[in-house]
């Protein structure tokens, strides 16, 4: 007798749980042949605002963790990931990725994540600055978190659009609610489970499956969401993104024309665009006659 | 018992003992004309409508000259202008253009007491400070950035940067020359052209520093300047060939002009309103603090986005700071801003007073306690007495919203956790001040405070070299420093 296969069920990911979405509403996702493949959360505005205060919740303690110990997180995450590659290759070739660009959309994936790690503890000497300003005052500026991101990731990847919006943002020490790929929803969840066993906190990354026609609006209006990034192509949504986002001054990037699987789309500049510069000055004791020199 | 009493409450008075003689700055060297035309590519033109407003002295109320009111086909033409400028402009090497700015830098120098006498009977700011800072710092703005022109690629590795095109620059009254070169200046290194509008109460200042670019011998139409009020501004920000807008002002402007570009692929950087937390511990030097507190909210007669309009003291040295405060205020000269003694200036417009002294009222009215110095004030002009609010609580809208005057709001707490968490729980975050004599303290609360600017042990100092700007509904990007040159490149 043939062994009945466990199939799994695809929930979302918020605040380092797995609840099913609040509203109980689920789409069909299909395969080539029109056959159901699984029930995907189509997740509602409710559940984006539970992920945001997750996000919020969890700023402080990611921002603050010491830069070297993201980087370690970020890696462990990449470890976690490249143990589990047959798994995501498996997954993609059902949402009908061809083999060989399953193999390079997960190896890609990986690499991405190597290359971020390293740079969470380095991006600042690049973006911070002494300022030889003209008083007798010590000044500096360092880069800063912006605070919680919303991301409307890319609709043509999986994995490889959700890495490439997800990383740079933790690397910098924001968090962030995620909207994965409606029509390739699987991964995100899987690699949500990543996320999940790499000591990376409850609430930093927070993914949702659904309709960016729906949630778009309140992506960009919600108030306690300081940055908005949006890697799809559609341009009402973009409009209405920039339009919201006047509400609360968001940050807002548009990647549109973002080609993923280029070394292009990975750069510190990508850190930078989720980082606010802080500039502190002291004055500098200036008294007496004492001269510098030998 | 009453003579002790006395002793601890003893001060000088300067009211009786201490009086000063007026000390009025000159103002005959000075030249202006009756009427400002807009300043379109290298000349002088009349505004396709005709129309010109007039523009006060706030301390005397009397009219000083006429201005030109641009309509959207004089900013069309601006932007025209711009538009066929950048072209050579930004073709010009780094290091020609380099040598345009600085040469504006020096003629700025030579001109300064000149512009210092025009900014404070404009605005109304004390001539002590239009003399000292404000224009002293615009001209370094130009010297610094000209010095960045031909060296652009050193700033931002791995990248080659290009300018972005036209630009359409807003800028508000407070610090209207300086703020004129905050914007100008980082364009011009990076090789944009320029339309730029001074607010409708303060245009004089860049329309002289129109004619100093003229002098200059930049190239036709790299810098435009039209003036006009809000519509004006709408016509920039609306105009179909700007690939830029930078903006300073008011948190309800910057959101509708965040919210009127949507629709386009114009950049934007944004310097709104702020509400900083002034924190004071215990073991800060207390008289270098009340010295800071007062430089905090009371120059520039508080109209200043990043004022520490909001006082918080530790509760065991509560009583002696607001003593010695009340003190200092006192000692405070409000009048005549082109007198040389004068602290605090004229209040910039009626609107602007008439704002101020509604806040007055609701913080009255919210229960918060008053304290004006007993100084006098002149009968005529805009003036404001420095006012404080005692036993102000998070919850007051004199706490929330800001008021841009002189006045401040008193807060007290006991411990760090308490008074971080009451410094950010605000929408915006442009800066903040510490005082203590700690610096583990110092690094703990810069780290933790949501603001771009942070004032440890200072407070209100500013630099070409230090990037400025806010966090949350301040605004978005910096200006100053390496990090100013960046939103006006494309990397």
């Amino acid at each position: 007798m043939s062994r009945i296969e466990i199939q799994k069920t695809y929930k979302i990911f918020i605040g380092g749980q797995f609840p099913r979405t609040e509203s109980g509403r689920y789409y069909p996702l299909k395969n080539k042949k029109n056959e159901v493949i699984a029930n995907m959360c189509l997740s509602s505005r409710k559940d984006f605002r539970n992920a945001v205060v997750a996000a919020r919740s969890a700023f402080g303690g990611w921002s603050e963790k010491s830069a070297f110990n993201r980087s370690q997180i970020l890696y462990r995450i990449a470890e976690m990931l490249e143990g589990r590659k047959e798994q995501f290759v498996s997954e993609l070739l059902l949402q009908g990725v061809s083999a060989a660009n399953a193999k390079e959309e997960v190896t890609m994936s990986i690499d991405r994540l190597v290359y971020y790690a390293g740079w969470c503890d380095k991006y600042q000497a690049l973006f911070s600055s002494v300022n030889p300003v003209a008083s007798s005052h010590f000044n500096f500026s360092v880069p800063e978190p912006t605070g919680v991101v919303a991301i409307v990731s890319s609709e043509e990847s999986s994995l490889l659009g959700l890495v490439t919006s997800i990383a740079p943002v933790i690397a910098g020490g924001n968090t962030c609610v995620v909207l994965a790929s409606e029509s390739k929803p699987l991964c995100a969840i899987t690699f949500s489970e990543v996320l999940n066993t790499s000591d990376l906190s409850a609430g930093v990354v927070n993914i949702l499956t659904g309709n960016s026609a729906e949630l778009h609006s309140h992506f960009s209006s919600h108030m306690d969401v300081n940055s908005l990034l949006y890697y799809r192509k559609n341009k009402n949504e973009i409009k209405t993104i920039k339009e919201n986002a006047a509400l609360n001054v968001k940050r807002v990037h548009i990647y549109d024309k973002i080609i993923l699987n280029s070394d292009k789309s990975q750069s510190p500049y990508f850190i930078f665009d989720n980082q606010e510069i802080k500039t502190t000055w002291h004055p500098v004791e200036n008294i007496g006659s004492s001269k510098g020199g030998y | 018992m009453s003579k002790k009493k006395e002793i601890t409450k003893a001060k000088l008075d300067f009211k009786t003992d201490w009086a000063y003689a007026p000390a009025p700055e000159d103002s005959g060297h000075i030249s202006l004309k009756k009427q400002y035309d807009l300043f379109i590519n290298g000349e002088f033109v009349k505004p396709n409508s005709k129309k010109y407003f007039a523009t006060y002295n706030p301390a005397t109320e009397q009219k000083i000259a006429e201005i030109a009111e641009a309509d959207e086909k004089d900013v069309d033409k601006a932007v025209k202008a711009a538009r066929k400028a950048f072209e050579k402009w930004s073709k010009l090497s780094g290091k020609e253009r380099g040598k345009y700015i600085f040469r504006i830098a020096r003629l700025m120098q030579e001109r300064a007491r000149e512009f210092a006498v025009i900014e404070t009977m404009d605005g109304g700011k004390s001539i002590r400070e239009s003399r000292d800072i404000d224009v002293p710092l615009a001209a370094n703005h130009f010297f610094y950035n000209a010095g960045w022109a031909d060296k652009l690629e050193y700033a931002f590795p791995n990248r080659n940067p290009k300018p972005l095109g036209v630009v359409g620059q807003i800028i508000p009254w407070n610090f209207p020359l300086l703020m004129a070169a905050w914007k100008i200046a980082p364009a011009l290194a990076a090789g944009n052209t320029v339309v730029l509008k001074p607010a409708e109460t303060t245009s004089l200042t860049a329309l002289k520093l129109a004619e100093l670019i003229r002098d200059s011998g930049l190239p036709n139409g790299v810098v435009n300047i039209v003036t006009g009020a809000g519509k004006t501004g709408a016509a920039i920000v609306n105009h179909p060939d700007i690939n830029k807008i930078a903006f300073t002002g008011s948190t309800d402007v910057g959101k509708l002009i965040q919210r009127s570009i949507s629709g386009t692929n114009k950049k934007l950087t944004l310097e709104l309103g702020g509400k900083a937390a002034n924190i004071i511990f215990a073991d800060a030097a207390i008289d270098q603090a009340v010295e800071g507190i007062v430089n905090g909210i009371f120059f520039n007669q508080g109209h200043v986005c990043c004022a520490g309009s909001r006082l918080f003291v530790q509760e065991s040295v509560a009583d002696i700071v607001i003593r010695k405060l009340k003190d200092r205020m006192e000692t405070l000269i409000v009048g005549d801003p082109m007198d040389k003694n004068t602290d605090i200036g004229a209040i910039n417009s009626k609107e602007q007073l008439l704002k101020i002294n509604e806040y007055i009222k609701i913080g009255k009215n919210e229960g918060a306690e008053i304290y004006q110095s007993s100084c006098a004030i002149p009968s005529k002009g805009n003036f404001c007495r420095p006012t404080l609010f005692l036993d102000a609580s998070q919850s007051h809208r004199i706490v929330q919203e800001e008021i841009f005057g002189p006045v401040l709001t008193v807060q007290t707490f006991r411990t760090i956790e308490e008074v971080i968490e009451k410094a950010n729980n605000i929408p915006y975050g442009l800066s903040a001040g510490v005082w203590t004599d700690k610096g583990s303290k110092i690094f703990n609360l810069t780290n933790k405070l949501r603001a771009g600017v942070v004032w440890a042990n200072t407070y209100n100092k500013f630099d070409p070299a230090s990037p400025f700007g806010g966090y949350k509904e301040s605004g978005f990007g910096r200006e100053g420093g390496l990090h100013g040159l960046m939103p006006y490149l494309n990397l």
